[in-house]
Protein backbone atom coordinates (compact mmCIF):
# COMPACT_ATOMS: atom_id res chain seq x y z
CA UNK A 1 0.00 0.00 0.00
CA UNK A 2 1.19 3.77 -1.03
CA UNK A 3 1.37 6.40 1.50
CA UNK A 4 0.48 10.15 1.01
CA UNK A 5 2.25 12.18 3.30
CA UNK A 6 1.89 15.23 1.01
CA UNK A 7 -1.30 17.50 2.01
CA UNK A 8 -2.65 19.53 -0.95
CA UNK A 9 -1.57 22.76 0.03
CA UNK A 10 -1.84 26.13 -2.00
CA UNK A 11 1.99 25.72 -2.47
CA UNK A 12 1.66 22.02 -3.93
CA UNK A 13 -1.16 23.02 -6.05
CA UNK A 14 0.18 26.16 -7.38
CA UNK A 15 3.93 23.83 -8.28
CA UNK A 16 1.49 21.07 -9.87
CA UNK A 17 -0.41 23.76 -11.63
CA UNK A 18 2.89 24.86 -13.03
CA UNK A 19 4.34 21.97 -13.82
CA UNK A 20 1.24 20.53 -15.69
CA UNK A 21 1.11 24.36 -17.82
CA UNK A 22 5.29 23.31 -19.05
CA UNK A 23 3.98 20.02 -20.09
CA UNK A 24 1.42 21.51 -22.41
CA UNK A 25 3.66 24.01 -23.76
CA UNK A 26 1.35 27.01 -22.37
CA UNK A 27 4.76 28.89 -20.50
CA UNK A 28 2.43 31.96 -20.90
CA UNK A 29 0.21 30.30 -18.63
CA UNK A 30 2.70 30.32 -15.56
CA UNK A 31 1.90 33.99 -14.56
CA UNK A 32 -1.56 33.98 -14.20
CA UNK A 33 -1.44 31.07 -12.21
CA UNK A 34 0.74 32.69 -10.13
CA UNK A 35 -2.03 35.24 -10.17
CA UNK A 36 -4.82 32.77 -9.39
CA UNK A 37 -2.76 31.55 -6.34
CA UNK A 38 -2.42 35.20 -5.10
CA UNK A 39 -6.43 35.39 -5.19
CA UNK A 40 -6.99 32.07 -3.65
CA UNK A 41 -4.68 33.07 -1.05
CA UNK A 42 -6.87 35.77 -0.44
CA UNK A 43 -9.82 33.96 -1.11
CA UNK A 44 -9.10 31.13 1.96
CA UNK A 45 -8.03 34.18 4.26
CA UNK A 46 -11.21 35.43 4.42
CA UNK A 47 -12.80 34.90 7.88
CA UNK A 48 -16.22 33.66 6.29
CA UNK A 49 -14.21 30.34 5.26
CA UNK A 50 -15.09 27.44 8.39
CA UNK A 51 -13.16 25.08 9.37
CA UNK A 52 -13.68 20.81 10.28
CA UNK A 53 -12.04 21.30 13.79
CA UNK A 54 -14.10 24.01 14.59
CA UNK A 55 -11.37 26.76 14.39
CA UNK A 56 -10.89 29.60 12.30
CA UNK A 57 -8.67 28.58 9.47
CA UNK A 58 -5.04 29.63 9.46
CA UNK A 59 -4.90 32.21 6.77
CA UNK A 60 -2.37 31.00 4.06
CA UNK A 61 0.65 32.75 3.18
CA UNK A 62 -0.28 35.65 0.96
CA UNK A 63 2.67 34.46 -0.94
CA UNK A 64 1.72 31.01 -2.29
CA UNK A 65 4.84 30.21 -3.33
CA UNK B 1 -31.28 68.37 -30.77
CA UNK B 2 -30.69 66.25 -33.97
CA UNK B 3 -31.95 63.49 -34.41
CA UNK B 4 -29.24 61.31 -34.46
CA UNK B 5 -28.57 62.26 -30.77
CA UNK B 6 -32.50 61.81 -30.10
CA UNK B 7 -33.65 59.87 -27.30
CA UNK B 8 -36.20 57.06 -27.43
CA UNK B 9 -38.37 58.65 -25.11
CA UNK B 10 -37.85 61.61 -27.57
CA UNK B 11 -38.07 59.91 -30.33
CA UNK B 12 -41.71 57.81 -29.24
CA UNK B 13 -43.87 60.23 -30.21
CA UNK B 14 -42.80 61.58 -33.39
CA UNK B 15 -42.52 57.62 -34.85
CA UNK B 16 -46.49 57.52 -33.58
CA UNK B 17 -47.63 61.07 -34.94
CA UNK B 18 -46.20 59.94 -38.30
CA UNK B 19 -43.78 63.10 -38.28
CA UNK B 20 -40.60 60.32 -38.33
CA UNK B 21 -40.59 57.78 -40.15
CA UNK B 22 -38.91 54.37 -38.95
CA UNK B 23 -37.72 53.91 -42.13
CA UNK B 24 -35.84 57.15 -42.25
CA UNK B 25 -34.65 56.74 -38.94
CA UNK B 26 -33.34 53.33 -40.16
CA UNK B 27 -31.92 54.45 -42.92
CA UNK B 28 -29.97 57.27 -41.25
CA UNK B 29 -28.66 54.57 -38.75
CA UNK B 30 -27.60 52.48 -41.76
CA UNK B 31 -25.49 55.29 -43.61
CA UNK B 32 -23.70 56.06 -40.38
CA UNK B 33 -22.78 52.02 -39.91
CA UNK B 34 -21.63 52.42 -43.01
CA UNK B 35 -19.41 55.51 -42.85
CA UNK B 36 -18.11 54.55 -39.29
CA UNK B 37 -17.64 50.68 -38.86
CA UNK B 38 -14.78 50.26 -41.31
CA UNK B 39 -13.00 52.79 -38.93
CA UNK B 40 -14.57 51.94 -35.73
CA UNK B 41 -15.51 48.09 -35.90
CA UNK B 42 -18.80 48.78 -33.88
CA UNK B 43 -20.78 46.07 -35.44
CA UNK B 44 -19.88 42.42 -36.54
CA UNK B 45 -23.05 41.86 -38.44
CA UNK B 46 -25.34 44.61 -40.22
CA UNK B 47 -29.01 43.80 -40.75
CA UNK B 48 -29.68 45.96 -43.46
CA UNK B 49 -32.38 44.75 -45.22
CA UNK B 50 -33.70 43.00 -42.49
CA UNK B 51 -33.83 46.50 -40.72
CA UNK B 52 -35.59 48.07 -43.68
CA UNK B 53 -37.98 45.35 -43.94
CA UNK B 54 -38.83 45.73 -39.80
CA UNK B 55 -38.64 49.25 -40.24
CA UNK B 56 -41.26 49.30 -43.05
CA UNK B 57 -43.61 47.30 -41.45
CA UNK B 58 -43.59 49.45 -38.24
CA UNK B 59 -44.47 52.47 -40.25
CA UNK B 60 -47.30 50.22 -41.87
CA UNK B 61 -48.59 49.43 -38.65
CA UNK B 62 -48.05 52.55 -36.74
CA UNK B 63 -50.10 54.41 -39.74
CA UNK B 64 -52.93 51.62 -39.98
CA UNK B 65 -53.07 52.33 -35.26
CA UNK B 66 -51.73 49.39 -34.07
CA UNK B 67 -48.80 51.26 -31.92
CA UNK B 68 -46.83 48.70 -29.97
CA UNK B 69 -45.16 51.39 -27.86
CA UNK B 70 -42.73 53.46 -27.43
CA UNK B 71 -39.60 51.01 -28.98
CA UNK B 72 -41.71 50.55 -31.93
CA UNK B 73 -40.22 51.50 -35.01
CA UNK B 74 -36.61 52.51 -33.47
CA UNK B 75 -33.79 51.12 -34.97
CA UNK B 76 -31.06 49.65 -32.19
CA UNK B 77 -28.25 46.91 -31.81
CA UNK B 78 -27.58 43.65 -30.31
CA UNK B 79 -24.79 42.51 -28.81
CA UNK B 80 -23.13 39.23 -30.90
CA UNK B 81 -24.15 37.17 -27.66
CA UNK B 82 -27.94 37.39 -28.24
CA UNK B 83 -29.73 34.96 -30.84
CA UNK B 84 -31.47 36.36 -33.40
CA UNK B 85 -32.97 33.72 -35.34
CA UNK B 86 -31.60 32.97 -38.75
CA UNK B 87 -28.72 35.05 -37.61
CA UNK B 88 -25.04 33.89 -36.80
CA UNK B 89 -24.14 34.48 -33.04
CA UNK B 90 -20.40 35.14 -33.75
CA UNK B 91 -19.22 36.03 -29.89
CA UNK B 92 -16.45 37.61 -31.19
CA UNK B 93 -14.55 34.76 -32.31
CA UNK B 94 -14.02 32.02 -34.54
CA UNK B 95 -15.37 29.24 -32.52
CA UNK B 96 -18.76 30.18 -32.94
CA UNK B 97 -17.73 30.06 -37.31
CA UNK B 98 -20.56 28.68 -39.10
CA UNK B 99 -22.86 28.95 -36.36
CA UNK B 100 -26.85 29.99 -36.89
CA UNK B 101 -29.14 30.99 -34.52
CA UNK B 102 -32.42 28.49 -34.72
CA UNK B 103 -34.50 31.21 -32.08
CA UNK B 104 -34.74 34.40 -30.93
CA UNK B 105 -33.35 35.12 -27.32
CA UNK B 106 -36.06 35.45 -25.24
CA UNK B 107 -35.18 39.23 -24.89
CA UNK B 108 -35.00 39.55 -28.27
CA UNK B 109 -38.63 37.82 -29.44
CA UNK B 110 -39.66 40.53 -26.68
CA UNK B 111 -37.84 43.08 -28.07
CA UNK B 112 -39.44 42.13 -31.73
CA UNK B 113 -42.79 41.59 -30.24
CA UNK B 114 -42.26 45.54 -29.29
CA UNK B 115 -41.41 46.27 -32.50
CA UNK B 116 -37.75 47.42 -31.93
CA UNK B 117 -35.71 47.55 -35.63
CA UNK B 118 -32.52 45.31 -35.44
CA UNK B 119 -29.77 47.14 -37.56
CA UNK B 120 -26.83 45.02 -36.74
CA UNK B 121 -25.41 42.72 -33.91
CA UNK B 122 -22.23 44.24 -32.33
CA UNK B 123 -18.77 43.46 -31.34
CA UNK B 124 -17.39 42.53 -28.13
CA UNK B 125 -14.75 41.53 -26.24
CA UNK B 126 -14.39 37.33 -27.20
CA UNK B 127 -17.13 35.52 -25.60
CA UNK B 128 -17.33 38.62 -23.21
CA UNK B 129 -14.30 37.69 -21.66
CA UNK B 130 -12.41 40.78 -21.03
CA UNK B 131 -12.77 45.08 -20.55
CA UNK B 132 -11.21 46.39 -23.26
CA UNK B 133 -12.91 45.38 -26.36
CA UNK B 134 -9.35 44.34 -27.96
CA UNK B 135 -9.59 40.87 -28.13
CA UNK B 136 -12.29 40.11 -30.57
CA UNK B 137 -11.86 37.53 -33.96
CA UNK B 138 -13.61 41.35 -35.96
CA UNK B 139 -10.47 43.53 -34.78
CA UNK B 140 -10.96 45.60 -31.78
CA UNK B 141 -13.80 48.37 -31.46
CA UNK B 142 -12.59 51.59 -31.26
CA UNK B 143 -13.56 54.65 -28.70
CA UNK B 144 -15.77 57.03 -30.94
CA UNK B 145 -13.90 60.12 -29.48
CA UNK B 146 -10.36 59.18 -29.95
CA UNK B 147 -10.17 55.78 -31.70
CA UNK B 148 -6.89 54.68 -30.08
CA UNK B 149 -8.75 54.12 -27.27
CA UNK B 150 -10.44 51.34 -26.18
CA UNK B 151 -14.52 51.96 -25.83
CA UNK B 152 -14.09 49.43 -22.98
CA UNK B 153 -16.23 46.40 -22.86
CA UNK B 154 -17.13 43.58 -22.73
CA UNK B 155 -19.98 44.92 -24.68
CA UNK B 156 -17.74 48.00 -26.52
CA UNK B 157 -19.21 47.64 -30.06
CA UNK B 158 -22.89 48.10 -28.44
CA UNK B 159 -21.17 51.47 -26.81
CA UNK B 160 -19.36 52.69 -29.68
CA UNK B 161 -23.08 52.15 -32.05
CA UNK B 162 -25.14 54.47 -29.42
CA UNK B 163 -22.63 57.12 -28.86
CA UNK B 164 -21.59 57.18 -32.47
CA UNK B 165 -25.48 57.64 -33.65
CA UNK B 166 -25.60 54.41 -35.61
CA UNK B 167 -28.17 53.16 -33.10
CA UNK B 168 -30.61 54.61 -30.23
CA UNK B 169 -30.09 51.99 -27.79
CA UNK B 170 -28.01 49.13 -27.69
CA UNK B 171 -28.89 45.51 -25.55
CA UNK B 172 -25.74 43.96 -24.04
CA UNK B 173 -24.73 41.53 -21.23
CA UNK B 174 -22.75 42.45 -17.79
CA UNK B 175 -21.22 39.53 -16.26
CA UNK B 176 -18.23 41.80 -14.23
CA UNK B 177 -19.47 45.15 -15.39
CA UNK B 178 -19.71 44.99 -19.11
CA UNK B 179 -22.44 47.07 -19.63
CA UNK B 180 -21.60 49.58 -16.90
CA UNK B 181 -17.71 49.96 -17.90
CA UNK B 182 -18.44 50.92 -21.89
CA UNK B 183 -21.38 53.25 -20.44
CA UNK B 184 -18.99 54.86 -18.89
CA UNK B 185 -16.29 54.91 -20.81
CA UNK B 186 -18.07 56.33 -24.07
CA UNK B 187 -20.81 58.58 -21.83
CA UNK B 188 -23.78 56.54 -22.16
CA UNK B 189 -26.55 55.46 -19.29
CA UNK B 190 -26.14 51.54 -18.86
CA UNK B 191 -28.43 49.31 -16.50
CA UNK B 192 -27.67 46.50 -15.06
CA UNK B 193 -30.52 44.98 -13.94
CA UNK B 194 -30.91 42.52 -10.55
CA UNK B 195 -29.98 39.21 -11.22
CA UNK B 196 -32.32 36.85 -12.79
CA UNK B 197 -35.20 39.71 -13.52
CA UNK B 198 -33.76 39.62 -17.18
CA UNK B 199 -33.99 36.31 -19.09
CA UNK B 200 -30.55 34.94 -20.34
CA UNK B 201 -32.08 31.91 -22.39
CA UNK B 202 -30.51 32.13 -25.78
CA UNK B 203 -27.67 34.39 -24.89
CA UNK B 204 -23.99 32.83 -24.96
CA UNK B 205 -23.26 32.43 -21.04
CA UNK B 206 -20.26 33.53 -19.74
CA UNK B 207 -20.88 32.93 -15.67
CA UNK B 208 -24.17 31.48 -14.79
CA UNK B 209 -23.95 32.88 -11.44
CA UNK B 210 -23.01 36.65 -12.60
CA UNK B 211 -24.37 37.19 -16.00
CA UNK B 212 -27.16 40.03 -16.39
CA UNK B 213 -28.46 41.38 -19.79
CA UNK B 214 -29.61 45.32 -19.80
CA UNK B 215 -29.31 48.65 -21.80
CA UNK B 216 -27.30 50.70 -23.41
CA UNK B 217 -28.74 54.00 -23.88
CA UNK B 218 -28.82 58.07 -23.87
CA UNK B 219 -31.59 58.56 -20.95
CA UNK B 220 -32.82 57.11 -17.54
CA UNK B 221 -35.91 57.27 -19.44
CA UNK B 222 -34.64 55.22 -22.24
CA UNK B 223 -33.08 52.82 -19.30
CA UNK B 224 -36.43 52.58 -17.94
CA UNK B 225 -38.22 51.44 -21.44
CA UNK B 226 -35.91 49.01 -22.48
CA UNK B 227 -35.58 47.57 -19.13
CA UNK B 228 -39.87 47.25 -19.05
CA UNK B 229 -39.26 44.81 -22.82
CA UNK B 230 -36.55 42.96 -21.58
CA UNK B 231 -38.56 41.92 -18.60
CA UNK B 232 -41.41 41.69 -20.53
CA UNK B 233 -43.68 43.77 -17.93
CA UNK B 234 -46.45 46.56 -18.84
CA UNK B 235 -44.21 49.71 -18.87
CA UNK B 236 -45.70 51.92 -15.31
CA UNK B 237 -46.48 55.46 -14.92
CA UNK B 238 -43.61 57.12 -14.24
CA UNK B 239 -42.98 58.25 -10.67
CA UNK B 240 -39.84 60.71 -10.32
CA UNK B 241 -39.09 61.02 -6.50
CA UNK B 242 -38.51 64.84 -5.20
CA UNK B 243 -35.05 65.47 -4.86
CA UNK B 244 -34.90 66.65 -1.53
CA UNK B 245 -36.01 62.98 -0.43
CA UNK B 246 -33.59 61.08 -1.47
CA UNK B 247 -30.81 59.93 0.37
CA UNK B 248 -27.80 58.23 -1.17
CA UNK B 249 -24.65 56.00 0.40
CA UNK B 250 -21.31 56.27 -0.49
CA UNK B 251 -19.47 53.52 0.31
CA UNK B 252 -15.62 55.58 0.12
CA UNK B 253 -13.22 52.65 1.10
CA UNK B 254 -12.31 50.63 -1.14
CA UNK B 255 -14.56 52.16 -4.13
CA UNK B 256 -12.60 55.96 -3.56
CA UNK B 257 -9.38 54.55 -2.67
CA UNK B 258 -7.80 54.52 -6.09
CA UNK B 259 -9.07 56.36 -9.00
CA UNK B 260 -7.74 58.65 -11.54
CA UNK B 261 -7.52 62.11 -10.66
CA UNK B 262 -10.29 63.42 -13.70
CA UNK B 263 -12.94 60.81 -12.90
CA UNK B 264 -11.97 61.86 -9.02
CA UNK B 265 -13.00 65.31 -9.66
CA UNK B 266 -15.78 64.60 -12.36
CA UNK B 267 -17.53 62.18 -9.40
CA UNK B 268 -17.16 64.83 -6.68
CA UNK B 269 -18.61 67.38 -8.40
CA UNK B 270 -21.58 65.57 -9.13
CA UNK B 271 -21.71 64.58 -4.96
CA UNK B 272 -21.67 68.61 -4.53
CA UNK B 273 -24.41 69.21 -7.20
CA UNK B 274 -27.02 66.69 -6.35
CA UNK B 275 -26.19 67.39 -2.07
CA UNK B 276 -27.26 71.38 -3.53
CA UNK B 277 -30.45 70.22 -5.12
CA UNK B 278 -31.26 68.52 -1.79
CA UNK B 279 -30.10 64.97 -2.18
CA UNK B 280 -29.01 63.46 1.30
CA UNK B 281 -25.41 62.01 1.02
CA UNK B 282 -23.91 59.73 3.68
CA UNK B 283 -21.19 57.60 4.25
CA UNK B 284 -21.63 53.93 4.39
CA UNK B 285 -19.47 50.85 4.97
CA UNK B 286 -19.45 47.24 2.66
CA UNK B 287 -17.03 45.52 4.86
CA UNK B 288 -15.98 42.58 2.85
CA UNK B 289 -16.02 44.28 -0.64
CA UNK B 290 -12.18 44.51 -1.17
CA UNK B 291 -12.76 40.81 -1.30
CA UNK B 292 -14.61 41.21 -4.32
CA UNK B 293 -11.73 40.66 -6.38
CA UNK B 294 -11.30 36.97 -5.64
CA UNK B 295 -14.53 35.95 -5.53
CA UNK B 296 -15.45 37.06 -8.43
CA UNK B 297 -12.29 35.31 -10.24
CA UNK B 298 -12.99 32.00 -8.89
CA UNK B 299 -16.46 32.19 -9.93
CA UNK B 300 -15.94 33.30 -13.25
CA UNK B 301 -13.00 31.29 -14.10
CA UNK B 302 -14.55 28.05 -12.87
CA UNK B 303 -18.27 28.61 -14.72
CA UNK B 304 -16.52 29.58 -17.72
CA UNK B 305 -14.29 27.49 -18.27
CA UNK B 306 -16.72 24.29 -18.04
CA UNK B 307 -18.78 26.48 -20.59
CA UNK B 308 -15.36 25.88 -22.96
CA UNK B 309 -13.53 22.80 -21.94
CA UNK B 310 -14.94 20.94 -25.00
CA UNK B 311 -14.01 23.85 -27.55
CA UNK B 312 -10.77 24.46 -25.44
CA UNK B 313 -9.30 20.98 -25.76
CA UNK B 314 -10.40 20.73 -29.28
CA UNK B 315 -10.05 23.65 -30.86
CA UNK B 316 -7.70 25.91 -28.72
CA UNK B 317 -6.52 27.90 -32.06
CA UNK B 318 -9.73 29.43 -32.68
CA UNK B 319 -9.71 31.41 -29.77
CA UNK B 320 -7.86 34.80 -29.26
CA UNK B 321 -4.12 34.12 -27.19
CA UNK B 322 -4.98 35.62 -24.26
CA UNK B 323 -8.72 34.53 -23.73
CA UNK B 324 -7.82 31.21 -24.71
CA UNK B 325 -5.07 31.44 -21.63
CA UNK B 326 -7.64 32.88 -19.21
CA UNK B 327 -9.96 30.05 -19.86
CA UNK B 328 -7.43 27.42 -19.77
CA UNK B 329 -6.53 29.35 -15.94
CA UNK B 330 -10.04 28.51 -14.99
CA UNK B 331 -9.30 24.64 -15.45
CA UNK B 332 -6.76 24.53 -12.40
CA UNK B 333 -9.90 26.13 -9.94
CA UNK B 334 -10.01 23.91 -7.08
CA UNK B 335 -13.82 23.08 -6.56
CA UNK B 336 -13.07 23.76 -2.95
CA UNK B 337 -12.36 27.48 -4.01
CA UNK B 338 -15.04 28.13 -6.03
CA UNK B 339 -17.45 27.00 -2.97
CA UNK B 340 -15.63 29.16 -0.83
CA UNK B 341 -16.59 32.18 -3.65
CA UNK B 342 -20.31 31.42 -3.54
CA UNK B 343 -19.94 31.44 -0.07
CA UNK B 344 -18.11 34.94 -0.23
CA UNK B 345 -21.08 35.73 -2.36
CA UNK B 346 -23.66 35.24 -0.01
CA UNK B 347 -21.83 37.15 2.52
CA UNK B 348 -21.32 40.35 0.02
CA UNK B 349 -24.67 40.09 -0.80
CA UNK B 350 -25.99 40.57 2.81
CA UNK B 351 -23.43 43.26 3.57
CA UNK B 352 -24.62 45.38 0.29
CA UNK B 353 -28.22 45.21 1.32
CA UNK B 354 -26.91 46.25 4.97
CA UNK B 355 -26.00 49.16 3.31
CA UNK B 356 -28.60 49.99 1.56
CA UNK B 357 -30.93 50.05 4.68
CA UNK B 358 -32.90 53.46 4.99
CA UNK B 359 -31.38 54.40 2.03
CA UNK B 360 -32.60 55.21 -2.16
CA UNK B 361 -29.13 53.56 -3.02
CA UNK B 362 -25.53 53.63 -3.08
CA UNK B 363 -23.27 56.22 -4.78
CA UNK B 364 -19.71 55.68 -6.23
CA UNK B 365 -17.96 56.19 -9.74
CA UNK B 366 -18.50 53.62 -12.20
CA UNK B 367 -15.35 53.25 -13.74
CA UNK B 368 -11.97 54.04 -11.80
CA UNK B 369 -10.23 55.33 -15.04
CA UNK B 370 -11.48 56.85 -18.14
CA UNK B 371 -11.42 54.89 -21.32
CA UNK B 372 -7.57 53.58 -21.74
CA UNK B 373 -5.19 53.94 -25.14
CA UNK B 374 -5.75 50.20 -26.76
CA UNK B 375 -2.87 48.50 -25.56
CA UNK B 376 -2.38 49.73 -21.96
CA UNK B 377 -1.91 46.67 -19.81
CA UNK B 378 -1.07 48.68 -16.37
CA UNK B 379 -2.30 51.97 -14.92
CA UNK B 380 -1.00 54.27 -12.37
CA UNK B 381 -3.28 54.98 -10.08
CA UNK B 382 -1.58 57.07 -6.85
CA UNK B 383 1.69 55.11 -6.44
CA UNK B 384 0.55 51.55 -7.23
CA UNK B 385 0.46 50.28 -10.53
CA UNK B 386 -2.69 48.55 -11.64
CA UNK B 387 -3.60 45.95 -14.40
CA UNK B 388 -6.02 47.36 -16.78
CA UNK B 389 -8.55 44.52 -16.31
CA UNK B 390 -8.73 45.09 -12.63
CA UNK B 391 -8.73 48.54 -12.70
CA UNK B 392 -12.13 48.17 -14.93
CA UNK B 393 -13.61 45.56 -13.07
CA UNK B 394 -13.09 46.66 -8.92
CA UNK B 395 -16.28 49.00 -9.03
CA UNK B 396 -18.55 46.85 -10.95
CA UNK B 397 -17.95 43.50 -10.46
CA UNK B 398 -19.18 43.38 -6.45
CA UNK B 399 -22.85 44.20 -7.75
CA UNK B 400 -22.61 41.07 -10.45
CA UNK B 401 -21.54 39.28 -7.06
CA UNK B 402 -24.22 40.98 -5.02
CA UNK B 403 -26.69 40.32 -7.47
CA UNK B 404 -28.11 44.46 -7.07
CA UNK B 405 -29.25 46.44 -9.90
CA UNK B 406 -26.69 48.96 -10.99
CA UNK B 407 -27.36 52.03 -13.14
CA UNK B 408 -24.69 54.67 -15.09
CA UNK B 409 -24.87 57.76 -15.91
CA UNK B 410 -22.69 60.07 -16.80
CA UNK B 411 -21.29 62.41 -14.45
CA UNK B 412 -18.74 65.13 -16.38
CA UNK B 413 -15.92 64.71 -18.69
CA UNK B 414 -11.73 64.48 -17.37
CA UNK B 415 -9.61 67.08 -18.07
CA UNK B 416 -8.83 65.35 -21.43
CA UNK B 417 -12.51 65.11 -22.38
CA UNK B 418 -13.25 61.72 -21.75
CA UNK B 419 -16.26 60.81 -20.28
CA UNK B 420 -16.64 59.38 -16.22
CA UNK B 421 -19.76 58.06 -14.66
CA UNK B 422 -21.45 57.18 -11.69
CA UNK B 423 -22.97 54.37 -10.41
CA UNK B 424 -26.09 54.10 -8.44
CA UNK B 425 -27.00 50.85 -6.81
CA UNK B 426 -30.37 50.27 -5.51
CA UNK B 427 -32.53 47.21 -3.42
CA UNK B 428 -32.28 44.02 -4.92
CA UNK B 429 -35.74 43.59 -5.87
CA UNK B 430 -36.32 47.50 -6.69
CA UNK B 431 -35.06 48.09 -10.15
CA UNK B 432 -37.75 50.15 -10.80
CA UNK B 433 -37.26 52.12 -8.14
CA UNK B 434 -33.54 52.42 -8.59
CA UNK B 435 -34.75 54.24 -12.53
CA UNK B 436 -36.83 56.77 -10.96
CA UNK B 437 -34.23 58.03 -8.66
CA UNK B 438 -31.74 58.00 -11.79
CA UNK B 439 -34.24 60.04 -13.27
CA UNK B 440 -34.53 62.18 -10.98
CA UNK B 441 -30.45 62.47 -10.42
CA UNK B 442 -29.77 62.82 -14.03
CA UNK B 443 -32.15 65.80 -14.08
CA UNK B 444 -29.82 67.42 -11.58
CA UNK B 445 -27.22 66.96 -13.07
CA UNK B 446 -27.95 67.04 -16.72
CA UNK B 447 -30.60 68.98 -16.85
CA UNK B 448 -30.72 69.80 -20.65
CA UNK B 449 -29.67 66.64 -21.44
CA UNK B 450 -26.07 65.01 -22.00
CA UNK B 451 -25.03 64.09 -25.11
CA UNK B 452 -21.72 62.97 -26.32
CA UNK B 453 -23.15 61.33 -29.47
CA UNK B 454 -19.68 62.07 -32.24
CA UNK B 455 -20.03 62.57 -35.32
Amino acid sequence: MRTYNRPVTLAAWLEAALADADARNLPALRPLLDNLARSTAALRAAEWNSDASGNRPTPPKADAR
Amino acid sequence: MPAESSTIAQLGPQIRSGTTSSEGLTRACLERIDAANPELHAFITVLADEAIAQARTADREIASGHYRGPLHGVPISLKDLLDVEGVATTAASHVRDGHVAETDAVTVARLREAGAVFVGKCNLHEFAFGTTNEESAYGPAKHPLDPTRSPGGSSGGSAVSVAAGMAYASIGTDTGGSIRIPSAACGLVGLKPAFGEVEVDGVVPLSWSLDHVGPLCRSVADAAILHDVLRGSTPRPEATPRHSAITLGIPRAYFLDRLDAGVAAAFEATCARLRESGVVLQDVHIPHASDAGPMYLHIVLAEAAAYHAHTLETRPEAYQPDVRLRLEMGRYVLAEDYVRALRGQQVLRREVDDALVGLDGLLLPTLAIPAPVRGTTAVRLGDTDEPIRGAMLRLTQPFNISGHPALTIPCGLTPEGLPAGAQFVGHRDRTAALLQVGRSVESVVWPDGFSVVAR
